[in-house]
């Protein structure tokens, strides 16, 4: 199901969370909702539930419009940043529950259960109440039960921001994958740029209210439309008054036109990349990104002076 | 050693004295000359009227201010309306007001001169002196106990697990029954706990609008008293043990049904 957000405002009190906002999500794509806390992205995720209700604007479902359709009416499924899990029940329970309110027959549900309690790999916890499971079989409990009732759109809301790291690494793997077996068209909202370029096809970077830009990962990295986006996304450093990527600042032992004079700090090699520290003369400081063999060419030391340049400007009007 | 037993001690004198100590001393004298007076006490028909009195006003008085204090709640946390906070001070009301005003204050309105009473007497309906007096009277002084057992609870359950529930499909009434009311439930059976007990116990604001029959209008509360005066010290020491024994019982089986791990 395709999802298309029609200059959308959302205000509380004199606070915008959403600014006007348009966005078109295809069937089947796999779409990050990234920007800074307060960018009103996981406003805009519960717009598109219908857990809040549009100020202004349209939301397109499938081309219908679903602006005052109630939640229950929309088929989505929807995956809270701490889980929702509901307390009083096992974890089976947890994932029937969208199929028991349904009315589907006893056997449907048990069979629909079972497949996903496989799919998440929760078989052996099934009678387990959700306060005897940790955060990370929490979420995947609560992505089984967003998914029993097969919904169109599945929106996850900051799913593994309550999660410690290596648990997050996991998850953000696993739902990479399950969205190429299922190929439910899925949004989820992040603040970390990482996560958003690892898992998603497509990232729509938020600030303030207002869309910056939509675009596959690399688009995002390679082609920043604005400077906020250059910033967000990837590292971005101040060179000459410009900003540059570190992979872009060229480095050099003679001084050129444009170019920036600056100390080198710090050396250090990652594997076939390295990664220089410098400062400026104003004090800033700037990382560099090199191959290995164009610093052993360079033949750098630390503490040398040097004159940096961007290679590629980029000016955002 | 000892001064970690001190607070204990203390604690456990001071509930000796207030609580216990005339709780047992009911129970002696009660039994005092044995078990047939209590019997013959008990059996008189008076008495056993006003335990029926007692036991009928509780039963709609409870399950008015159970389904009263569960939809005061869920609207006071919930929901945003205007006067929202005045509902919310209401509830106590009962709390702040002596029982014997709240008897005055009904007494007015339904009594003959009574705002209310002129019309309704007109129309042959009789509230004062008669059973609705009852039943309005303890209804009043028991409304705040489940509201305020159910909002804290409310509030600390947030209401995530129920938009979870809607995004899955509940309907509001599937979302109150499968999600919140069993998040609850041992708020709302402590309120119901306590409402019955203040049911039970009621006795200013009845005492001035009922009329005190016997055998009529008489609660089990205003027996002991009437049994009192009445120089039947045996018979008020017997009813009195009966709404006691009462009390024990229902803070017993609550603190047995209660479940031993309370989910976080």
């Amino acid at each position: 199901m395709s999802i298309e957000i029609r200059n959308v405002t959302k205000r509380f009190g004199s606070f915008t969370a959403v600014d006007d906002l348009s966005l078109r999500v295809e069937t089947g794509s796999l779409t990050a909702l990234l920007g800074p806390s307060g960018s009103g992205k996981s406003t805009l995720l519960r717009i598109v539930a219908g857990l809040e209700w549009p100020d202004e604007g349209e939301v397109i479902l499938s081309g219908e419009d679903a602006t005052g359709l109630a939640p229950q009416k929309r088929d989505v499924g929807f995956v809270f940043q701490h889980y929702a899990a509901f307390k009083h029940m096992t974890v089976r329970d947890n994932v029937a529950f969208g199929l028991k309110v349904r009315k589907r027959p006893r056997q449907e549900v048990q069979a629909r259960v079972d497949e996903l309690l496989r799919l998440v790999g929760l078989q052996a916890l099934a009678d387990r109440y959700p306060a005897q499971l940790s955060g990370g079989q929490r979420q995947r409990m609560a992505l089984a039960r967003a998914l029993a009732p097969e919904p169109r759109v599945l929106l996850l809301d900051e799913p593994f921001g309550a999660l410690d790291a290596r648990v997050r690494a996991e998850l953000r793997d696993w739902l990479r994958r399950l969205h190429d077996d299922v190929h439910v068209t899925t949004v989820f909202v992040t603040h970390d740029q990482e996560e958003a370029m690892e898992v998603a096809d497509r990232v729509a970077v938020l600030n303030e209210g207002r869309l910056e830009q939509v675009g596959a990962p690399v688009e995002l990295y390679d082609e920043p439309a604005t400077e906020f986006v250059m910033r967000f996304v990837g590292d971005a450093h101040v060179l000459g008054g410009t900003l540059v990527r570190p992979h872009d600042i060229e480095l050099r032992h003679l001084r050129r036109e444009g170019s920036v004079e600056v100390e080198v700090e710090r050396i250090t090699v990652l594997g076939a990349d390295v990664r220089v520290d410098l400062v400026d003369g104003d004090g800033r400081r700037l990382v560099a990104r090199l191959r290995r063999d164009e610093l052993d060419e360079l033949d750098l030391e630390r503490g040398e002076i040097l004159w940096a340049l961007p290679g590629r400007e980029r000016v955002f009007g | 050693m000892l001064r970690r037993h001190v607070p204990r001690a203390v604690a456990l004198a001071y509930l000796l004295a207030i609580l216990v100590g005339p709780l047992a001393m009911v129970f002696w004298r009660t039994f005092e000359h044995g078990v047939e007076p209590v019997r013959a006490a008990l059996s008189d028909p008076e008495t056993l009227h006003a335990f029926q009195v007692t036991l009928i006003v509780t039963a709609i008085a409870v399950p008015l201010n159970t389904i009263f204090g569960i939809l005061a709640g869920l609207a006071i946390v919930r929901r945003r309306f205007p006067g929202k906070g005045l509902l919310n001070a209401f509830i106590d009301l009962p709390l702040a007001l002596s029982p014997v005003v709240v008897g005055l204050s009904l007494y007015l309105l339904y009594g003959r001169t009574g705002w209310f009473g002129t019309w309704l007497s007109e129309h042959g309906v009789q509230i004062l002196f008669a059973w609705p007096a009852i039943v309005l009277a303890t209804v009043f002084v028991s409304v705040p106990f489940v509201a305020r057992e159910v909002i804290p609870t409310l509030r600390e359950l947030g209401d995530e697990q129920e938009q979870a529930a809607t995004t899955l499909g509940a309907s509001g009434w599937q979302t109150f029954r499968r999600i919140t009311l069993p998040s609850i439930r041992w708020a709302v059976i402590y309120g119901v706990v306590l409402t019955t007990a203040r049911c039970l116990g009621e006795y200013g604001a009845v005492a001035i609008v009922s009329g005190r029959i016997a055998g009529k209008t008489e609660t089990a509360t205003l027996r002991v008293e009437d049994s009192y005066q009445n120089f039947d010290v045996q018979g008020a020491y017997a009813i009195a043990l009966v709404l006691a024994t009462i009390a024990v019982l229902v803070l017993i089986a609550m603190t047995l049904i209660k479940p031993k791990e309370q989910t976080s």
